[in-house]
């Protein structure tokens, strides 16, 4: 690809210096010199096109990219696809053994471990929003909004290797007794507490998809335009009504926007949630059970899949990822689009 | 009341960053030394070893991810700001890269250990180059295009006035203004992909010796440190967390940068 | 700089010999001893080998992605002839399975009657404090607890040795589930890899799980008896492992052979070997070669050095049928 963006350019080495130079120009009454010496250089209306449509054709590549991962999950999870069909998603049995495959402990514990992560985040992305767009002092707020691009910028690996020595510790000695001393009457945090499971899963995606939906939600509570601020306030609003009715209220199919596509990043995240989640392809009621999620039972079983069947299950199970999360992103880039019209929405 | 529950929520998203920095330079600075960027790592039960052949690795898989990554993500960027502006098949395009962001990266390591493994019948450099580099092109393409829009229409405007090709324009002129600002854009979606382990799970494999081959699989850090998360022996833990430690410095240094780019004025509103 | 030094380092064995390898995690340890100190030996020849599982290695050398692979398990006679690629197996090494507890005010001497291991595993017992369980372990105040089942969630060769041995020692297990390095098990949770079962079940009180000998050993986690063939009550150990290699009723050719529940009086009934899987028509000369003579330096030199990982080294008699199959590769 590199070498035919150049292509145009070979034919005619020397032609490096003379326009380096011309941004000076523009300004100066030697422009005429350069006109002649490009006028010289005949048209360029074939190499004009061709940039044209070798820069198309990159942007073209993006669905290529698209189209050819679905067709190799498409083509590779044929036998699956043809053995069960959709009951495939609504059988709950995982046994290698007798090449008997339903992914429905995987979709319940994706499902499970991302709204748990939600649960956990929204109010505190919010919360950070709000603080950074509505009170923050103007020094600090560089600061900490680096601090979440940097939470952001962590490798998931990074997180489950944090998780796995700290998270989880700190979750079965302190947080998961008290869990069940509490809740255990609803029978969601039920022992055996294992520190790894559900919970834990839970706990890091949490922390993972904070800065992506804080970030968005500052972005659009900025662009709630400031009259609505002073409308409000002028109606004789408190400080903390005004975020709620002015601010709050006017972004909320953009903040449903940001949630929504943290929901996206959630669904997917493999290593960290395979590191921490127990790996067990059961459903259980207890949060503290350890599960599966569609992305870490192929992260975990993929490579010892030996035989045709399970392997075409586990990448059925990759294709269904890759359509939700399509899915799923599509929905919020329309809703975060519907609020900053247009301008563009920049994902940590 | 409300006000303390915003500040009471920052602290609580700044804790873990505090705590996950905290723990890396304690338990990750001790094993960082000479040989921990020199050596191969060393059998079970024998000190001493280091992770340079990962260090190397990553470094090789960023070089290729970023030749295929950077070239397509910037022409793309170009066509939609430049040529497709508006158009209807420049908003699909700018549509369809959002949402191939969103795609999980362990599906697209899937999609390549199909495309390119199997047939090749070998585990390669060149697959996880591959796969790291369709990550970058979403990333940078959208971020060339967001610099490309800011620079003012009259700097086009002057350079097609003076009979500059478009395409010479383009390079030139609206690309050499934004360069810092696509810079940072692929920087960041450097950031992003040398972390990333799910996709060289089954592309790179991972090797426990020196290799630059493209043809061979390759090393990468965050595919050492998971091995090493999930051992059992104290020296790989230790050697995951030094490992970790570099990773993040590593980020951490890009980030900054791209942070240092975007708030000194170079491009208002990038950030 | 520094990457820079490191490239130049890598200039010169980068000109070398490359094979990869790939599969059983449970021998990792002693390969990656083995390899490193090969590669030391004969500068320029480096055997890169990923512990990816014995599934997966089984996987990528039937798809050619890899010059041999290991496994736990032997390739069935189906498997065998499905593969397009010719292999042969090498034993290498051996180990076994340990059922490792975790069960509150109880030392490290519990005992395990073999129908007693399947009937915890199949559901049927499910508390500590049951009669069978008692019967062998007279003078043990065993708690009135519920039994939490530990397995693997992974597929994996230790699930193989184990599901093979209490399909010899259970009808009843044989019947409802099997032997597989994966298996759709009655009851219980899973972990991902050794290590991760033996973390679960030293969390876990009234926990029973079943991990590599090394893993306990390493981990410090109390394993118990198990009572053989002969009926003898025995721990793990490595002359035990090696007896229950050397006393196999009939060792065929091709090595292909389950060790669990061997006769000798001193055998270890959850034994296994664990196996390179080497191509009979390599596609490229020189890599065979390079095979080859590993495998005659990992028989010369490398079994030396296994006892000090905690592996059993094969026995004598094995090792020279060993040498006569590797003189006989091409």
């Amino acid at each position: 690809m590199i070498l035919r963006i150049q292509e145009p350019r070979t034919p005619k080495p020397a032609d490096d210096e003379p326009i380096g130079g011309l941004v000076p120009v523009v300004v100066s009454p030697q422009a005429s010199t350069v006109r002649t010496f490009l006028v010289s250089r005949g048209s360029s209306s074939i190499a004009d096109s061709t940039f044209r449509w070798l820069m198309l054709l990159c942007a073209l590549s993006i669905f290529a990219i698209v189209a050819l991962i679905a067709t190799e999950l498409v083509t590779h999870s044929q036998i699956t696809l043809a053995k069960f069909g959709w009951k495939f998603f609504l059988g709950s049995a995982w046994d290698p053994v007798n090449a008997n495959f339903g992914a429905l402990p995987f979709v319940y514990g994706t499902l499970v471990s991302s709204i748990l992560a939600l649960i956990l985040a929204v109010p505190l992305a919010i919360g950070v929003a709000v603080f950074l767009t509505e009170m923050c002092p103007r020094a600090l707020r560089g600061f900490l909004s680096f601090m979440t691009e940097l939470l952001a910028a962590i490798p998931s690996v990074v997180y489950g290797l944090w998780a796995i020595f700290v998270l989880v510790p700190l979750l079965r000695e302190h947080v998961d007794p008290l869990l069940i001393r509490l809740l255990g009457w609803t029978g969601l945090f039920a022992p055996p507490d294992f520190g790894i499971g559900m919970f834990a899963a839970g706990v890091i995606l949490a922390i993972m998809i904070l800065p992506i939906i804080s970030s968005l939600t500052r972005e659009v509570m900025t662009a709630v335009p400031h009259s609505q601020r002073e409308a409000v306030l002028a109606l004789g609003a408190t400080r903390w009504e005004m975020i709620r009715m002015g601010v709050l209220r006017n972004a909320r199919i953009g903040i449903v926007g940001s949630i929504i596509l943290g929901l996206g990043r959630a669904l997917g995240e493999t290593m960290a949630v395979a590191m921490v989640i127990g790996s067990s392809p059961t459903i259980s009621k207890s949060l503290l059970a350890p599960a599966a999620t569609m992305a870490s039972v192929i992260a975990n079983e993929f490579a010892e899949a030996s035989d045709d069947t399970y392997r075409s299950a586990l990448i059925e199970i990759a294709l269904a990822l890759f359509l939700v999360t399509i899915v799923v992103n599509m929905f919020a880039r329309l809703l975060v689009w519907a609020v900053t019209r247009g301008t563009p929405a920049r994902v940590a | 009341m409300a006000s303390g529950l915003a500040v009471l929520a920052t602290i609580l998203v700044i804790a873990p960053l505090v705590a996950i920095f905290i723990d890396l330079v304690y338990k990750g600075a001790s094993s960082l030394n000479l040989n921990f960027f020199t050596k191969l790592p060393a059998p079970v039960g024998e000190n001493g070893g280091g992770m340079a052949n990962a260090i190397v690795g990553s470094a090789v898989l960023l070089t290729l991810a970023s030749a295929i990554g950077v070239p397509i993500g910037i022409a793309a960027g170009i066509y939609l700001s430049e040529y497709g502006r508006g158009t209807k098949l420049s908003n699909v395009v700018r549509f369809t890269a959002d949402v191939l962001n969103g795609v999980p990266s362990i599906v697209m390591g899937i999609a390549v250990y199909a495309l390119i493994v199997v047939p090749e019948k070998s585990f390669s450099a060149f697959a996880g180059g591959v796969v790291l580099g369709i990550m970058m092109v979403p990333t940078v393409a959208r971020t060339t295009e967001e610099m490309l829009l800011m620079v003012p229409h009259s700097i086009r405007e002057a350079a097609l006035g003076l009979g500059v090709p478009a395409w010479r324009s383009v390079l030139s002129i609206t690309l050499r203004t934004a360069m810092p600002g696509v810079i940072t854009g692929c920087m960041l979606a450097f950031a992003r992909v040398a972390g990333e382990t799910a996709p060289l799970l089954f592309t790179a494999l991972g090797n426990d010796f020196w290799s630059t081959s493209l043809r061979q699989p390759i090393e990468a850090l965050p595919l050492q440190i998971y091995v090493y998360a999930l051992g059992a022996y104290d020296e790989w833990h230790r050697l995951a967390w030094a490992g970790s430690l570099v990773l993040i410095a590593l980020i951490v240094v890009s980030v900054s940068l791209v942070r240092y780019v975007t708030t000194r004025g170079v491009l208002k509103g990038a950030a | 700089m520094i990457l820079a030094a490191a490239l130049a380092a890598c200039a010169v064995p980068c000109l070398a010999q490359h094979l990869n390898a790939a599969g059983a995690t449970f021998p990792y340890p002693i390969y990656s001893k083995w390899f490193s100190e090969y590669a030391q030996q004969h500068p320029g020849v480096e055997i890169n080998y990923q512990s990816i599982g014995s599934g997966g290695g089984i996987t990528q050398i039937m798809k050619g992605t890899v010059d041999f692979a290991a496994s736990d398990m032997p390739l069935t006679d189906g498997m065998l002839a499905q593969s397009p690629v010719k292999l042969i197996h090498i034993p290498t090494v051996l180990g076994a399975v340990v059922p490792i507890y975790n069960v509150p005010g109880v030392g490290a001497d519990l005992r395990f009657a073999p129908d007693v291991l399947a009937d915890i595993y199949l559901g049927k017992i499910s508390n500590w404090d049951d009669a069978r369980i008692a019967k062998d372990n007279p003078g043990v105040k065993l708690p009135n607890q519920e039994i939490y089942v530990v397995h693997r969630a992974d597929g994996s060769g230790t699930t193989f040795i184990f599901t093979d041995y209490l399909s010899k020692v259970s009808p009843d297990w044989k019947s409802t589930v099997g032997a597989n390095s994966a298996v759709a098990w009655p009851k219980g949770i899973g972990g991902k890899g050794n290590e991760n079962v033996a973390g679960l079940v030293r969390q876990m009180p009234g926990a029973i799980g079943y991990v590599e000998l090394i893993y306990a050993l390493q981990n410090h986690i109390p394993y118990g008896y198990v009572r053989n063939a002969a009926g003898t009550w025995l721990k793990a150990s490595i002359e035990g492992v090696t007896d229950a290699a050397a006393t196999v009723k009939s060792m065929p050719a091709d090595f292909r052979v389950s060790i669990t529940n061997a006769p000798g009086k001193d055998a270890y009934p959850i034994s296994s070997f664990t196996y390179l899987l080497i191509p009979t028509h390599p596609t490229d000369a020189t890599k065979e070669k390079v095979i080859k003579d590993f495998l005659n330096w990992m028989l010369n030199q490398g079994e030396g050095q296994v006892s000090a990982l905690d592996y059993a080294p094969l026995p004598g008699s094995v090792a020279d049928k060993v040498r006569a199959a590797v003189a006989r590769l091409p």
